[in-house]
This record gives structure tokens, sequence and C-alpha cells, in this order.
């Protein structure tokens, strides 16, 4: 009986031991930071630190007054709408492509990697080029089929879709995901469809999607958690332009606190932002019982 | 006639099969294309002058190799001041991540307690945490610590756990490995840090190679944290000198912006041509089976 409360007591001890590194941090850079952040969200905080505190009057302004947060919560929803549901089907699709038992499956999974493992400055400035209007390799392609393409990222129409475009060109991560996902799939499955007689497409609807559910339902939330919060594409290569059409909630946090310096407004919007995402997270949650499929298990 | 009909229909399945295989390489071959094209373009236009890269129809094969692009471009955008700021931090957040992030998941697979559910729940849940919810405090509390414009808002992190996903990377490796192995070596009288240097350390290589090589990515290749916290010209890593070089020249130099560009590139694709194996093998075990 002591030996066991006395075991009980050494990992306890342990047990915080070697979490601490994690839970110091826990505590200050997220705990502390959160609660920070909406005390902040109802001050009128400035660059200098100290603010009065106001109640909800910056979330009264960036909802009601301001129409600037609306537009850019609209960017931001609209661009997670255009990219998540592209991005799910066409890693799908290419990871199915990949578990197709093809040849120099190496190569085809480096030359999908690449573009994701290298994302970052220098392959947004490189696509800032690709998409120029008039000097662009995009538009000079499509002059190949005696298309003549829009201004891209000058246009405010097109600016965010060439943003989910230049996105999608580094997918490849998700892809793999994907491929490990379906070749996780008992091959004896497709086996015995075979001999049932099911065609490819069955067996795709029919084994293929159900049994990937849970690598398709890991892809969509972090896939979501990715795309709200958005901002080295509209921050590098347009400045939220043109007309606001690429401004997105986090480049408007940045610029409200980083660069306006009003640190209560913009932990406002901050904490307007982190509901959305929340919320939509929550939903997928619960969703998930209904579509994804985790086995007997 | 029974047979005739069935040679008939295994014939006409082969030549379906053969179709769709083809298919399917015509399918990926024209990704790989769109994959690979902007590269070669970049290169391309890397060795272009101005004047030359503002043509159009655009030339594909540049007339004359402007290769001084690259010298040119590399001295004004200070690159070697910025390559070395930027190995000085992706080195020692990466070693930070790798050691930090595996002693904790130790703790959490290892020892049962009151609470070691909950704080584990609680980590898992900040993966799901929007940074932008954080950043401003956190801001605030590294500027009241004087860390501003110092490399260690980018270090710290890496050093506290380096990120839930890596620890949980950990931890479902660790989960994998039997309990007698350092149950043994307590019995041995061993202490559990011993137990966690002598035993676990060497176990979990393979997963320590994974976060090595993802991290070191990671950390290259980051822009959004030293935007936030790096001022000085002199400190900026190659992420935010290049940002910096594309806001002050950008198009107006483009042959020496995208030598800069490539040039940036270059240490990652090293990487990952050396690492290949522990890229293939993270990306099997993101895929989450918890």
């Amino acid at each position: 009986m002591k030996r066991l409360t006395g075991l009980k007591k050494r990992n306890t001890i342990n047990f915080y031991a070697f979490i601490a590194p994690w839970l110091f941090g826990f505590l200050v850079l997220t705990v502390y930071p959160m609660l920070e952040s909406f005390r902040l969200s109802l001050t009128n905080t400035g660059f200098a630190g100290d603010g009065d505190y106001i109640g909800f009057q910056n979330f009264i302004q960036a909802f009601t007054i301001e129409t600037s947060v609306l537009i850019a919560f609209k960017n931001t929803f609209l661009y997670v709408l255009m990219f998540v549901p592209c991005s799910l089907v066409l890693s799908f699709f290419l990871g199915w492509l990949l578990s197709r038992q093809i040849r120099f499956l190496g190569f085809f999974r480096s030359v999908f990697y690449i573009p994701y493992l290298t994302a970052g400055v220098a392959v947004t400035i490189m696509w800032g080029w690709l998409f120029n209007g008039t000097f662009g390799l995009i538009n000079y392609a499509l002059s190949f089929f005696g298309l003549q393409g829009p201004n891209w990222l000058g246009d405010k129409s097109t600016a965010l879709i060439s943003i989910v475009i230049m996105n999608l060109w580094s997918i490849g991560n998700g892809v793999l995901i994907m491929l490990a996902g379906i070749q996780d799939i008992p091959r004896s499955y497709f086996e015995s469809a075979e001999i049932d007689g099911a065609s490819t497409w069955r067996q795709i609807i029919s084994i293929t999607i159900p049994l990937s559910t849970p690598t398709i339902y890991f892809n969509l939330v972090i896939g979501v958690i990715g795309a709200f919060q958005l901002f080295n594409q509209p921050y590098i290569l347009t400045n939220g332009g043109p007309v606001d059409s690429t401004m997105t909630v986090s480049l408007f946090i940045f610029r409200n606190a980083f660069e306006y310096g009003k640190m209560g407004y913009a932990s406002a919007v901050a904490w307007a932002l982190f509901f959305a995402i929340m919320a939509v997270v929550l939903l997928l949650q619960a969703s998930q019982r209904k579509w994804v499929f985790y086995g007997d298990s | 006639m029974q047979t005739t009909y069935k040679i008939r229909s295994i014939k006409s399945y082969r030549v379906k099969r053969a179709f769709l295989r083809s298919v399917v390489y015509v399918i990926l071959g024209a990704c790989t294309i769109i994959c690979i094209a902007p590269f070669v373009w970049m290169l391309l236009t890397s060795v272009k002058s101005t004047a030359e890269a503002y043509r159009f129809p655009p030339t594909i094969i540049p007339k004359k190799w402007l290769w001084t692009n690259y010298t040119t471009g590399l001295q004004k955008a200070n690159f070697l001041l910025f390559f070395r700021n930027t190995a000085f931090v992706a080195i020692l957040s990466t070693i930070g991540t790798v050691l930090s992030a595996q002693y904790v998941a130790y703790g959490f697979s290892r020892f049962k307690c009151k609470g070691s559910a909950l704080f584990y729940t609680l980590m898992m849940a900040t993966m799901m945490l929007p940074n932008q919810v954080t950043l401003i405090p956190q801001y605030l509390l590294y500027l009241k610590l004087g860390m501003v414009d110092t490399y260690l808002p980018l270090l710290i992190p890496a050093w506290l756990g380096g990120g839930a996903f890596n620890i949980f990377l950990f931890i479902q490796f660790f989960r994998t490995l039997p309990k007698e192995l350092d149950e043994a070596a307590f019995i041995d009288g061993a202490s559990t840090f011993k137990t966690f240097i002598h035993i676990m350390m060497p176990s979990v290589k393979p997963v320590s190679l994974v976060v090595l090589v993802m991290s070191l990515v990671h950390h290259w290749n980051d822009f959004f944290t030293p935007l936030i916290y790096i001022n000085s010209t002199n400190k900026f890593t190659l992420a935010i000198g290049l940002q910096f070089l594309n806001s002050s020249m950008g198009t107006t130099k483009i042959g020496q912006m995208m030598a800069v560009a490539v040039a940036t590139m270059i240490p990652v694709l090293i990487i990952f041509f050396l690492a290949q194996k522990y890229f293939v093998q993270g990306i099997k075990m993101s895929g989450m089976k918890d």
C-alpha cells in the first residue's frame, strides 16, 4: 500500500518535471497572452502600453461602424471557401493517382513535395512575377490557347483567386498525407471488390473515400485553420489591394497592431477571428460523427 | 461460344486497363510540368537583363546569360549576412525543438497522474489556436523584457517544447516502445532522467531525425515571426531580407530579384535531397491516427 502511494507520488513528480518546459511556455506564452488579449480588446491601448477601459467599444467600432473589418472577414471567408474545398478534392485526386502502383513514385512524390517545402517569401515573389499581367508566364501560356489572361494580382476581381491558385500549387503535403492514408487501406478490400466485378469508380466511391475520411477530415481541419490565417501573400504581393480585395483578417490585425499601433482594437479583431475559427472547427467536429469512418475499433 | 466470349472480355479489360494506366501517367506528367515550370521560369528570369525580362512576347531561353545578376543581386541583398543570421536562428531553434519536444513528450507518454489527461488535451488543443490571438500580448511581453529586436522571441518557443505538433509526433512513438524498457532501467537503479538520456533518447532517434529536418526547413522559411520581432537590418533573416529587397527594388531589377530568391531556396532543396527519407516518414507520421 505504502509502495503504491510512493509510486503515485513518483509519477506525479516525474510528470511535472518532464512537462515543465512546455507548461511554462503554455502559461506564459499562451494562457497569459490569451487572457491579456481579451483584456486589451476592452481597452484603447496604443503602442506605449496602458490604455483605458472602454467596454465593448472596439467590437462595436469593428462590426457596426467601420466597414473595413467586415470586408476583411468577407475576403477571408471567401478565401477559405475557395481554397479548402479545392485543395481537398485536388489532394485526394492526386493522392489516389499516386496510389495506383505507378512507376517512378519516388520521383512524383518529390515533384509534388518540393513546392510545399520551398513555400516562403522566395516562392511568393516568384508567383508575383508569374502572375504579371503583361510579362508573366501564365498569361503567356494562356496566349497559346488564344486566351487573353487578366491582370491577376492587379485586378480586384482576380487578386484573391490568384492567391488561391498559388497556394493550390503548394498542397503537396496534403497530397502525400492522402496518399499515405489510401495506402493504409488493406489491399484485400480492393481485390475482393475486383472479383465481385466492381468498377474502378465504384471502388473509389465505396471503399477508398469512406476509408479515407479520417485523413480527409484531418486535412480539412488543418486546411481551415491555416486558410483563416492567410497573411504572407497579401502582405508581400498586394498589400491587401487592389481596393481591399485581398485584405484578410490577419493582415488587418497586423496593420492595426504594428503599423497603426492600435493594440486594443487589433486584439478585439483577433478575438473575433479566434471565435470564427473555433465556431467552424466545432461545427466540423460535430459533423464528424456523421461522415468520418473510424473503422471498428 | 462461352469461351470466346470470355477471352474477348479479358482482352477488352486489358485494353481498358492499359488505357487508364496511360491516362494516369498523362495527368501526373501534366502536374509535374505545372510543379516544375514556375521554378524553371524563375531560373531563366534570374539570368536575364531587365530589358529582356520585360519583353513581349518573352524569350524563353535568355539571349544573353547575365550571370552577374547573381553576384550583384546577392551583394545588394546582403545575402551572406542574412544567410548567417538565418542559419543561426534555424539551427538553434531546431536543436531546441528536437531536444525539448522529446523531453516533454516523454513526460506525457510515461507518467500518469491527476491532471495528466487534462494537460494532454490542453496541449493538443493549442494546435488549433490561431497565433493572432496571442500575438499582441506576446509582443508586448517581449517588449517589456527588452527582447524585441533580438533573436530570443524566435528561439524561446523552440526550447519550450517546440510546438504541440512535434511533441505529438514523439508521444506517438514513445507509446510504441515497451514499458519494460524504462522499468528495467529503473530497477537497475537509474534515475528517471538518466533513463531518459541513455535509454529513451537513443530509441526515438528515428523521430528526432524527422523533426530535425522538418523543423530546420520550417525555421528557414519562417516569415511572420522575424517580421514581427526583428527591426534592425543587420539582424534580418533571409525571409524578411528578401521581402525588404522586393519592396525596395522589386520589379525594377527583376533578374537580380529572382537570383536572390533562387539562392534563398537552395539550402532547403539541399536539405530535402540529403534527407528525403525522413521527410517521407514525417508525412506518414503526421497522418494522425489517434
